[in-house]
């Protein structure tokens, strides 16, 4: 394999492990900030219970997005110098904001959420505990005007093949970025909502159903069925504003070879690139005109159209664009059911207690269905921009660097085996510690007074 | 921008600056972090716990400080980013994995199922190792201006060693202000052991990089700059003599005089880094590259620069607010 594909696949793992764990904190951060405060304003033990379990996912997941976040920053130089060399009069600036608004915020304050409670006056501690969910927010914000900058650019031109800024009102708020911002913060409200929900129905069936667990159910199913149709609406505003902008990755998601109206939404079907057609179509007739235009004879551009006279493809690999987007989709509709449904039952009989064994056991996997409408969404999204790295600016092969394949080849194996061996160790221990506040270990009565610095000689958690 | 001169002159300095004082900040705070990590295999358990302890709240915000420098880097001089990352490529994967490693094994050790803590230590010191060795090695590489042959290996495993040397010393002068006991006694003797190697390596490297390169040379053996910058190596080894004497009386009874060696050693850390400074300027890429070649575009630096002025006494002031709320003496961290 090629420096080229290796450096692609290498990008590829780094930043798919790396979002899983900010897909956590952003949200996770809010929810924290949630409970603390409704433990301030109820006094009620059971808030101060949740946080308390939470907060130790949150830090475990915090201390991985950060490694692994380092790792991504590296990446830029080793391994793709033509991103920066082209274009880091605009990413340059956007980096260096992230890093000085969101890291410093996030990292300094992380100290004093995690250990301070005993050492700090409660308000502080509250006011810390924001200020991480702040930052996480903000760190979203300026990673997500880069990226959609990278695929709606505006505000620029080029000189002597290097971009240069000329509007940066117009880079921050590029056609696509309300969009991507908005579909991400929702997409990791809703991946700790399920998170939260799965763990909490683990924690029942394995028989614990203290008033923290029972909260934390409902918190969770609640957050996921208030987020899901919000969601659904976001993402389809997302599609129509890349159907304007990048019309060839929608037509890679919705596997349309040919531009046409009335065009059929294809619930499945295989695409075959070499024959430039679908194999096995199951599809709902005008589906994908009326979805993408509201109208049933609507035109819907075809992936035909992005191929230059002399035969070289201008639109991106259409299978894995296809299959991605219909996983987000379908995991989104699961979501959707699962969440209302659940909502339904606890609604109508007044108790989280009603809600029957089976829907429990169904809700211990969904705690990672976020996970993999994110990934999925990310796929659609970043290979639906191929062969562009910069749409219409720089291709990704533009940007490798001249490393000899064999040392990415090294690093790639290295990687994948350190981020294989972390992701289980991680999804091991969170079912660990589930388990084990499950056996009571860690619900103590005592509520610490603010303010009141111990020592104790209890191993450090 | 025009109301400095030329925008063109000042400001790939001002960034050269500011980078050099993210990379300082981020060998002085990261340094004595991953110095304690180096030194855990000669602890016992509670001492371990301990150690961590003393850094649990702060190594994050001390390893956001290299993110800063390379986006500096990255965002000042992107041309020079490319060069030098690219030519350091396993090195660097093997510092990110070290740091990867040690990073999660802060929370794993105590999350873990305890008789997985073991593992959790292990990888904890590894990855220090692997994160200190492998800057040395680039600093070695560096300073031979980037070029690979045995010989410069050969350099570069000698700073390797010297450097996490030299951090496991600033670790341990941490401990013995952060801890108390046991724990400081043996800090006081990891760090009199270190404080050799830390010496060996300032002498190698200050030796080196002259007959590496002439106009090093030039830059510091003729006159007058040489009566200007002795200084610098007098109050250098003045520094170790001082250091000396005080480990040979600490602890003392009262604890008095155990901020010393850890101020003492930033000093040190910082008198060496300008030296380095002073003899790279005006390179990015030694002998290759000028901070004035690399500059990105002015515009887009002084945008960053507005920021900068903003932001870093910010910065600054809740690093000292984290640090007031955990100063004194390490205690066991608690969530609650
Ligand atoms: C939508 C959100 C998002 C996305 C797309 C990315 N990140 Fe990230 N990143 C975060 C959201 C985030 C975060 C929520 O702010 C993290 C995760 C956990 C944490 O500690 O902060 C973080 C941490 C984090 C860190 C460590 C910060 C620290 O030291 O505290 C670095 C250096 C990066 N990221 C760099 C990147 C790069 C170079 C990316 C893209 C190529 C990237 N991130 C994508
Ligand atoms: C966090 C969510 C993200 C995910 C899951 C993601 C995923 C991916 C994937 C799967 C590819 C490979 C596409 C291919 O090669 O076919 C890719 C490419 C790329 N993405 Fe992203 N991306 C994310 C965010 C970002 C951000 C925020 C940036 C930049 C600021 C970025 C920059 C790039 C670059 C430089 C490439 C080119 C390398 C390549 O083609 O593999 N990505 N991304
Ligand atoms: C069910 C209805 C949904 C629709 C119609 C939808 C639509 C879309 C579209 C069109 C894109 C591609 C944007 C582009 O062109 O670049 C996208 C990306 C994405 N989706 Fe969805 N989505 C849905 C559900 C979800 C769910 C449930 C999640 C996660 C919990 C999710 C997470 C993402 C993410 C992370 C991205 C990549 C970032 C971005 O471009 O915004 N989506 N979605």
């Amino acid at each position: 394999m090629d420096t080229l594909l290796l450096s692609r696949i290498q990008f590829g793992a780094n930043i798919s492990f790396h979002i899983l764990f900010p897909t956590i904190t952003i949200a996770l951060g809010w929810v924290l900030l949630f409970f603390k405060l409704r433990f301030n304003a109820t006094g009620e033990i059971k808030w101060m219970d949740a946080y308390r379990f939470w907060v130790k996912v949150f830090a475990l997941s915090f201390a991985m997005g950060v490694v692994s976040g380092i790792t991504m920053s590296f990446q830029f130089g080793t391994n793709w110098p033509g991103f920066m060399e082209t274009v880091g009069n605009i990413a340059g600036p956007l980096l260096a904001y992230e890093i000085m608004t969101a890291f410093f915020l996030e990292a300094v304050f992380l100290g004093i959420m995690l250990f301070g409670f005993s050492r700090v006056p409660g308000w502080l501690h509250t006011l810390a505990t924001f200020l991480v969910a702040f930052g996480t927010t903000m760190s979203a914000f300026w990673i997500l005007v880069l990226n959609s900058w990278m695929h709606t650019p505006e505000g620029f031109e080029m000189r002597n093949g290097v971009a240069f800024a000329t509007d940066w009102w117009a880079i921050i708020f590029n056609p696509s970025m309300p969009y991507r911002l908005v579909h991400m913060l929702l997409a990791s409200g809703l991946t700790v909502a399920f998170l939260i929900a799965g763990f909490s129905a683990f924690r029942w069936l394995r028989g614990d159903q203290g008033r923290d667990v029972r909260a934390g159910l409902k918190t969770g199913l609640m957050l996921g069925a208030v987020l899901i149709p919000i969601q659904i609406f976001a993402g389809d505003m997302h599609g129509l504003n890349t159907l304007k902008y990048q019309p060839q990755k929608v037509a890679a998601m919705e596997g349309n070879w040919e531009t046409d109206t009335n065009v059929p939404l294809l619930l499945f079907a295989i695409p075959d690139e070499e024959a430039r057609e679908n194999r096995m179509e199951i599809a709902i007739p005008n589906g994908a005109s009326l979805i993408l235009t509201h109208k049933a004879d609507g035109e819907v551009p075809g992936l035909n159209d992005f191929v230059t006279p002399e035969g070289e493809v201008m639109h991106p690999p259409v299978a894995p664009v296809f299959y991605a987007f219909r996983i987000m989709v379908g995991t989104g509709m699961a979501m959707l059911l699962l969440s209302w449904a659940s909502v339904a039952i606890m609604a109508r009989r007044r108790d989280v207690g009603a809600l029957p064994r089976p829907m429990l056991f169904v809700m211990v996997p969904m705690a990672f269905s976020g996970w993999v409408a994110t990934l999925a969404g990310w796929y659609t999204t970043e290979i639906g921009r191929q062969p562009w790295l910069v749409q219409g600016v720089l291709t990704t092969e533009m940007a490798v660097a001249d490393v000899p394949a064999p040392f990415v080849g090294t690093t790639l194996v290295a990687y994948l085996a350190i981020y294989a061996l972390l992701l289980s160790a991680y999804v091991f221990v969170l079912f660990y510690l589930a388990a084990k506040a499950g056996k009571g270990e860690q619900i103590r009565l005592r509520v610490p007074q603010p303010g009141e610095a111990i020592a104790r000689q209890v191993p450090a958690e | 921008m025009e109301l400095f001169g030329d925008p063109g002159q000042w400001l790939p300095l001002t960034f050269a600056g500011l980078m050099g004082l993210s990379i300082l900040i981020y060998v002085v705070l990261d340094g004595f972090d991953l110095g304690v990590g180096v030194l855990f295999p000669f602890a016992d358990d509670g001492e371990k716990d301990m150690m961590v302890a003393s850094i649990g709240p702060f190594w994050d915000a001390n390893e956001t400080w290299l993110v800063l420098a390379v986006g500096l880097l990255l965002v000042a001089f992107p041309t020079a980013h490319g060069a030098i990352l690219t030519a350091l490529y396993l090195p660097v994967a093997v510092m990110l994995i070290g740091l990867i490693l040690r990073g999660v094994a802060f929370e794993f050790r105590v999350k873990a199922p305890t008789p997985h803590k073991r593992a959790w230590n292990t990888a904890f010191f590894v990855g220090s190792l692997m994160t200190s060795l492998a800057q040395g090695y680039m600093l070695g590489l560096y300073i031979m201006g980037l070029e690979q042959s045995w010989a410069t290996w050969a350099f570069g495993a000698l700073t390797a060693v010297f450097l996490t040397v030299g951090y496991s010393f600033i670790g341990a002068t941490w401990l013995i202000l952060k801890t108390s006991d046991v724990l400081q006694a043996k800090a006081v003797q990891w760090a009199r052991g270190g404080i050799w190697g830390l010496v060996l390596g300032l002498g190698a490297i200050s030796l080196a990089s002259p007959l590496v390169s002439d106009r090093i040379w030039d830059k510091w053996f003729s006159v007058p700059e040489i009566f200007a910058l002795a200084p610098l190596p007098l109050m250098s080894v003045a520094l170790v003599v001082l250091l000396w004497l005080a480990l040979r009386r600490l602890p003392t009874s009262d604890d008095s005089w155990a901020w010393f060696p850890f101020v003492a050693s930033i000093v040190l850390f910082t008198l060496a880094f300008f030296g380095l400074a002073y003899s790279f300027y005006p390179y990015v890429v030694p002998d290759q590259l000028t901070i004035y070649e690399a500059a990105s575009a002015p515009e887009s630096l002084f945008i960053i620069l507005v920021g900068t002025c903003v932001v870093l006494p910010m910065i600054g002031g809740y690093t000292v607010l984290a640090y007031t709320v955990f100063r004194g003496k390490a205690q066991e961290l608690r969530y609650d």
